[in-house]
């Protein structure tokens, strides 16, 4: 029985990586890689030390370490997510070329990196097509 | 099947065909933000990795690498976007 339970959880945790990883190389930009694999990774990595948890049910040890881990993972990885994704905006990524609207656009101030939340005090906000940042072609992005 | 079957044939060759698939991101990767969240994932990856493998060998002692891999993964990821972020300004 506890075979059976560990067989499950382990093959959902196992199958959230793989689409984990088959999502950051199969999306078309940077921020929808991000979204894909944040969410998915930290599922899968959780199920699979739930697992460990229980597998080893005689030791205390074991079942802290394993909740150490998971609320480790669970606080840190949005963090890191955000700082990188905010970064990456900053130096200039591309948007995948099907996206509808950008409403970061002229928000961040490139000399003291403020955010500006209203949209009317924007800075030098891009209008065009060609000057805006999002991607023209597929292949700015792939 | 056993346990230890099941962990050998089915679970470690996903976790192993995952690796690999991230890695291909890593190779490609147009810009270096995507080459930072490839290698973040590919270290999260080695937390599972190492998770299951404890597991199959009754070795409760590996979790212990897990953590540490944890703590290193989250502080690669914000030392390289601090440094992504400031690149420019000098």
């Amino acid at each position: 029985m506890i075979d059976l339970l560990l067989a499950f959880l382990s093959t959902v945790g196992a199958l959230a990586i793989l689409f984990a990883s088959i999502g950051i190389l199969r999306m078309p930009d940077f921020y929808l890689r991000l979204s894909v694999t944040v969410k998915a990774s930290s599922l899968g990595v959780g199920l699979l030390l739930i697992c460990a948890a229980i597998m080893f049910p005689d030791d205390a040890s074991v079942l802290t370490k394993a909740l150490a881990i998971i609320f480790f993972l669970f606080i840190t990885t949005p963090i890191a997510a955000h700082m990188i994704a905010r970064a990456a905006y900053f130096i200039g990524t591309y948007l995948w070329k099907g996206t509808i609207v950008d409403e970061l656009n002229g928000m961040y101030d490139k000399e003291t990196h403020k955010l500006n939340s209203d949209p009317d005090a924007a800075i030098d906000k891009s209008t065009g097509p060609e000057d805006d940042q999002i991607a023209d072609t597929e292949q700015e992005t792939k | 099947m056993t346990l230890v079957n099941y962990f050998d044939y089915i679970i470690l060759p996903i976790l192993t065909i995952s690796v690999i698939l991230v890695f291909i991101r890593l190779w490609r990767g147009p810009s270096v933000v995507d080459r930072v969240i490839a290698l973040d994932l590919i270290i999260t990856i080695g937390i599972g990795i190492i998770t299951v493998y404890s597991i199959r060998q009754n070795q409760k002692v590996l979790l212990d690498v897990a953590i540490i891999l944890a703590l290193i993964a989250f502080l690669s990821t914000i030392a390289f976007s601090y440094y992504i972020e400031k690149q420019k300004d000098d």
